[in-house]
């Protein structure tokens, strides 16, 4: 420990101290706690929006805890899964709640975490030397959607049936390979219980153990590089003689106590409200079609995804026109595959001088947020059922999501940005 | 200084204390080595990974239910469908009567239809690569997924204004994406999905009984 040396206390092996020195001397326990709690500088004008990644920790850590339990009656078999969800549900002790904080943790897990990408959309925490801390978000974010798509398929519903059937058909778009592709992937001629199976392990075992592990690198990037804040101003560049930046404060306790904890206990009851009142939020988190059990013969009149979907969901279906002899069908799912995937570019797009959008020029808020509205626009959209006008305001809104994006390197550069202060404001 | 001679040393000089990085090392051999092992490490997880790869192929078991299969179609009324029927590989199966009317629109010439004379080869059996897409003109036997994004389409035969087409000539209609086919399965220009339904492989056993899964040259 190089920075901020304290007078060492005489060593004791008594109590508490005499453990933690016995540890100490066999693992690195202090030397870990000071590097990402108690001596971690996070910049002291964290505001609001730096509520959203520990509050994804902690659905992270609700949904692998009632997952877990989950599988404890849970049967994933074709003829089993559905009235063992029932059977959770209306006879096993609590089942019912375990049941609803996992599928309302899924949900919550998506509104946390969008949140957690806007805040760095905002202030460009993607922004040099943060691009990797990004990408691994990025990771993160596929990740997590890959694990809500296996996930939504285990009730075994009509809707999480014929859902998984429109997008494991989306494979079979692929030219040349798809329809074999399609096959390999279900393990059957049409969605079953084999694929049922393997969307179960993949769900319980596959994807939370690279989410995991994803989000420790996270973790371990962050603290390498240090926390962006809402000015974007470096506090690593300005420190004081002990090497402490003079904008940092030890992330223990201010950060953990002061502001972190007051937020999980304000989450938790809204969760909570959710959970116990409104678990199925009018059909968006519990879709209807759902409470009847997967019929092959029988696709429900409307289908849609879960809300977190459907932004994306929207602009699968916004192309509409074959190119090239390849079908429109193959050209959504590009179009869908390249809007989750191309925020993970946004470090090499944004040329701006400044990183905050407090000191960007008019150009940069307005896109930003045009990019908001359009992506509530698509997010709306794909909940309803496809007509001629929805189709065309879903293209509109298509092109300037993307636009947000393809453009920024010209609107980054030609806008005329605010002065940034040295230090950060408060 | 070549690195053998290092390695070798000389019979009067100490050991040197430094590591084995300063002393020196067959730099050609070391990267051989590495070359070597990552080569048939390489071949060998492709190896391993066949297993796993290939387990997530249809088994034996869900081979053998898609298997063909047998079909009464005795209970089929004149102009009505018999199905969705779970008749061969799980998927859904439509077999249609069509009465004379119907029979007469599918032979009319039809601009509105993106693929009218079934010329993509992959969608039907040669022997139903005609207005009917059929063996028999009567006995339609489609698969009923919509070749979209595969939901299945809901039957609309009767000729009448429907919300989705004013000018509906009977057909089915797909409820996911709004795609709409012919009394053959014959999609129409300008829906999401690329092509006509497909058809099975069948062969008739007697009037009343249908083969679903081999025609008459596979039997």
């Amino acid at each position: 420990m190089a920075e901020g040396q304290e007078k060492a206390a005489p060593r004791t092996d008594k109590g508490l101290m005499g453990v933690v020195n016995w540890v100490d001397d066999r693992f690195p326990l202090m030397e870990t706690w000071n590097y990402h709690m108690a001596r971690y500088w996070a910049p002291k004008n964290f505001n609001f929006w730096y509520y959203f990644g520990v509050l994804s920790m902690v659905v992270l850590v609700i949904q692998l805890v009632t997952g877990l339990w989950l599988t404890m009656n849970y049967v994933p078999s074709g003829e089993g899964a559905f009235a063992s969800v029932e059977y959770i549900m209306r006879d096993v002790e609590y089942g019912w709640l375990l049941r609803y904080l996992h599928s309302t943790g899924a949900s919550a897990f998506f509104v946390v975490v969008y949140l957690h990408m806007f805040r760095g959309m905002m202030y460009g925490s993607y922004r040099k030397p943060r691009e990797l801390l990004w990408l691994i978000g990025m990771a993160i974010f596929i990740a997590l959607m890959a694990e809500g798509f296996f996930g939504y398929l285990l009730p075994w519903g009509n809707m999480s049936y014929w859902g998984a059937q429109v997008i494991v058909s989306l494979v079979g778009a692929i030219p040349v390979i798809g329809p074999d592709l399609m096959e390999w992937v279900r393990g059957d001629f049409l969605m079953s219980g084999i694929t049922l199976n393997r969307f179960f392990a993949l769900h319980v075992i596959a994807l939370p153990l690279v989410l995991v592990m994803l989000v420790f690198v996270h973790i371990v990037a962050l603290h390498h590089v240090g926390s962006n804040n809402p000015d974007g101003v470096e506090i690593k560049k300005n420190k004081d003689a002990n090497g402490i930046p003079v904008d940092g404060i030890p992330f223990h306790p201010y950060y953990t106590i002061g502001h972190d904890l007051p937020a999980i206990v304000m989450f938790l009851i809204l969760f909570c409200l959710v959970v116990f009142y409104a678990p199925e939020m009018g059909g968006y988190f519990l879709e209807k079609p759902n409470f009847e059990m997967a019929d092959p013969l029988k696709t429900p009149d409307h289908i849609a995804p879960v809300w977190y979907y459907t932004p994306f969901y929207a602009m699968l279906r916004a192309a509409t026109y074959p190119l090239f002899g390849i079908p429109a069908k193959f050209w959504g799912f590009v179009v869908m595959a390249g809007a989750i995937a191309v925020p993970a570019v946004l470090p090499w797009l944004d040329r701006s001088p400044v990183k905050s959008i407090r000191y960007k020029g008019m150009i940069s808020k307005a896109m930003l947020g045009l990019f908001v509205i359009c992506f509530f626009i698509l997010g709306y959209l794909g909940t309803i059922a496809p007509s001629p006008e929805a189709t065309l305001l879903a293209q509109i809104c298509t092109a300037i999501y993307f636009a947000y994006f393809v453009l920024m390197p010209w609107y980054t550069r030609v806008e005329k940005t605010k002065p940034v202060p040295d230090r950060v404001t408060t | 200084m070549s690195s053998s001679e290092s390695a070798t040393g000389g019979t009067n000089s100490e050991p040197q204390p430094s590591s084995i990085e300063t002393t020196g090392f067959n730099k050609q051999r070391r990267y051989f080595l590495i070359g070597a092992s990552a080569a048939v490490g390489g071949v060998g997880i492709g190896f391993a990974a066949v297993p796993f790869v290939a387990s997530w192929s249809p088994s034996a078991k869900a081979r053998a239910l898609g298997a063909p299969v047998t079909l009464d179609i005795s209970k089929l009324r004149p102009g009505e469908m018999l199905g969705p029927t779970p008749a061969w590989r799980g998927q859904p199966i439509f077999v249609v009567n069509r009465q004379p009317d119907a029979l007469e629109r599918l032979e009319a010439p039809n601009d509105d239809l993106a693929d009218p004379d079934s010329d993509n080869g992959e969608m039907q059996p040669e022997y139903a690569k005609n207005p009917w897409r059929s063996k028999r003109p009567e006995i339609g036997v489609y698969i009923g997924l919509c070749t979209h994004l595969g939901c299945s389409p809901k039957p609309f035969f009767a000729v009448e204004p429907e919300p989705f087409d004013a000018n509906w000539q009977g057909g089915f209609f797909c409820p996911c994406h709004g795609s709409r086919f012919d009394m053959a399965g014959r999609v129409v220009k300008g829906v999401p999905a690329p092509d006509n339904l497909p058809v099975p492989p069948y062969r008739f056993v007697s009037d009343t009984v249908l083969i679903i899964g081999e025609d008459e040259g596979s039997a």
